[in-house]
């Protein structure tokens, strides 16, 4: 009854003054942000067909995995690291290696060792190798801050890069991994793509749930802490860089799940999925959906891959410059949001 | 006077304490008792050593040399994260607030676990919450309990940090300037607060350059001067030595 009152209130409000609804909703970016990528998103799967949603659908939970991953770091914690990729490749790397079949070792140019373990069984020894990496390295990043921290880890992601790229007896280098296993459960191989993007936002569920749980403890209230001002929090009583190492290798975990899932989910990977570009669009995804915001980040990550995808409809467009231009539009964006919303699409904190 | 006491009644001493900054010699060999339950003022020329001295008793610089004496405990180095441990905090000249939070954010994170295991399966818990509401409403600040702390006046913003340092519930304060550009009413405010805090047995240090709030404050005075301690004392006593006029009132 109070619902229906107040809907006719809004409505004699509207007949005497029309453009009062669009005045009041067009000052809520966050709502216009929403409808906008989501509704985005919904029509572009509906045009394109089953098919299509699934492929982008699953594009969509690895980065999404990836971005709320990140901004845990960057977001909450308030620790600008461009060098989140790394660890991605480890995970994948660690998938690769471990479940690639040995029945296509002999056709390959070069030999790697072969494992042919289950994806189930390699998946947590993806995810905790990962975590191990960035143990030792956040041991050593952690006396870093700022600016200083994003060199640091841009170095870190060179790193990582470089090594799948040289250390051939065990990434192949350039000519990647084959034939890495999709996973199975029983008898059942989940070889069909629609299966997997179910396994795909299974685990992005459980990923923006732990996320979730984390940022709103009394540990995610001290994260923010330390991003706003790390030497008080320590006058308060908390080791700032017990914090900021438990929740880089947290986020780390996250990010190495992200990689064995891509790596099973293609099937081959190569140092390609793993540049500097890749870790900075990621940053930018972060940003663009809002710091410090969970569903910013699956919302970035929504409209990232929608904007890759929608830029392949553009008629005029020729295909072979699609991966250049989104790059510029992108980084287009970026400077927008900067200048008009630094805050990003939905969240409430400013680098 | 102070010699003769028993060294239960000092919160916190000092022997020999230094710091130096290149050639500057910020601090050099300061041996001072703060005197427990007292309200202990600071007083001194700008650059003698003041913020220095709190930095160094909060942990927030590292001794040169010297002890800083706690509980009968000598420390030579003092940590920051475990100042609480030894019963203190503190506030800074410039208001350092977790800015992108919420005021009650700001309070309530000072009152959580400290451990790191804990405290990520700890959620908001009810005594937390109370006990922060009594605080921002003795430093009336509840109402703007939603408020991000950065969209404070500047005066809301020191009395937010005193809260949280009253939040510490600890034994010695260590307040850096708080009476530093406030209006009458919220001087008035922060006054009532350090009078309370004394009468709840807490040992309360304050730096300030207001002559009129320290004659009427402080139980106890130090004055400073490049590093050194020129005086110490009662109050009147201390403001009315020849050498004190020349070096910090002037005439």
């Amino acid at each position: 009854m109070a619902m229906a009152t107040g809907a006719l209130r809004g409505l004699r409000e509207l007949r005497r003054d029309p453009g009062s609804w669009w005045r009041s909703s067009r000052g809520n970016i966050e709502l216009w942000a929403n409808l906008i990528v989501i509704g985005w998103a919904v029509t572009f799967m509906l045009w394109r067909g089953g098919g299509y949603a699934i492929t982008v659908g699953s594009v969509f939970a690895i980065w999404a995995i990836l971005a709320v991953s990140l901004n845990l770091v960057v977001g909450y914690t308030g620790l600008l690291s461009v060098g989140h990729i790394g660890f991605f490749g480890i995970g994948a790397y660690a998938m690769a290696v471990l479940t690639s079949g040995a029945s296509y070792e002999q056709l390959r140019t070069e030999a790697i060792p072969t494992f042919g373990w289950p994806f189930f069984a390699a998946l947590p020894v993806s995810v905790i190798l990962a975590g191990l990496v960035a143990l030792v390295v956040g041991v050593a990043f952690n006396r870093f801050r700022d600016d200083i921290y994003v060199l640091v880890s841009f170095g870190f992601a060179v790193i990582a890069y470089t090594t799948f790229l040289s250390w051939r007896s065990m990434t192949r280098g350039a000519f990647g991994i084959h034939e890495i296993a999709r996973p199975a459960i029983g008898a059942w191989i989940l070889e069909g793509e629609l299966e997997f993007l179910a396994l795909l936002l299974v685990f992005l569920a459980l990923v923006a749930l732990i996320a979730w749980f984390i940022v709103t403890s009394s540990f995610g209230r001290v994260l923010t802490a330390i991003r706003e001002d790390e030497q008080a929090i320590e006058v308060f009583g908390y080791r700032a860089t017990d914090y900021k190492l438990a929740i880089w290798v947290i986020s780390a975990m996250m990010a190495g799940l992200a990689g064995a899932l891509l790596a099973s989910w293609s099937t081959f990977i190569d140092p390609n999925s793993f540049v500097l570009l890749e870790s900075i669009l990621l940053v930018s995804i972060v940003i663009l959906g809002g710091l410090a915001s969970i569903w910013g980040s699956l919302l970035g990550a929504m409209a990232f891959v929608m904007l890759e995808e929608g830029m392949r409809f553009i008629p005029f467009l020729p295909s072979e410059f699609i991966g250049q231009i989104r790059q510029v539009i992108l980084g287009l964006l970026l400077v927008l949001l900067m200048l008009f919303r630094p805050q990003g699409l939905v969240g409430r904190f400013k680098l | 006077m102070s010699t003769q006491l028993d060294p239960r009644v000092y919160a916190l001493q000092t022997r020999d304490i230094s710091k130096h900054f290149g050639a500057v010699k910020a601090i050099d060999q300061l041996t001072m008792s703060i005197l427990r339950e007292w309200l202990t003022c600071i007083v001194g020329p700008n650059g003698s050593g003041k913020s220095t001295l709190i930095n160094l008793l909060s942990g927030m610089l590292p001794l040169d040399g010297g002890l800083v004496i706690i509980d009968n405990v000598g420390l030579r180095v003092v940590k920051a994260h475990e100042t609480p441990d030894h019963g203190i905090t503190r506030t800074f000249q410039e208001v350092r607030l977790f800015d992108q939070i919420s005021v009650l954010d700001n309070i309530m994170v000072v009152l959580t676990d400290r451990r790191l295991l804990p405290s990520l399966l700890e959620r908001t818990k009810p005594r937390h919450k109370e006990e922060a509401q009594r605080i921002l409403r003795s430093v009336g600040m509840w109402e703007k309990r939603d408020a991000m702390a950065q969209d404070l006046s500047y005066g809301q913003r020191k009395l937010l940090e005193i809260g949280r340092a009253m939040a510490m519930d600890v034994d010695i304060y260590l307040f850096d300037e708080p009476f530093a550009g406030l209006f009458p009413r919220m001087l008035e405010q922060v006054k009532t607060i350090l009078k309370e805090m004394r009468d709840q047995k807490r040992s309360i240090v304050f730096v300030s350059h207001n002559m009129d709030i320290v004659r009427e404050l402080a139980d106890h005075l130090f004055v400073l001067d490049s590093g050194t301690l020129l005086a110490a004392g009662e109050v009147d006593e201390v403001l009315s030595r020849a050498n004190v006029i020349d070096a910090y009132l002037g005439n």
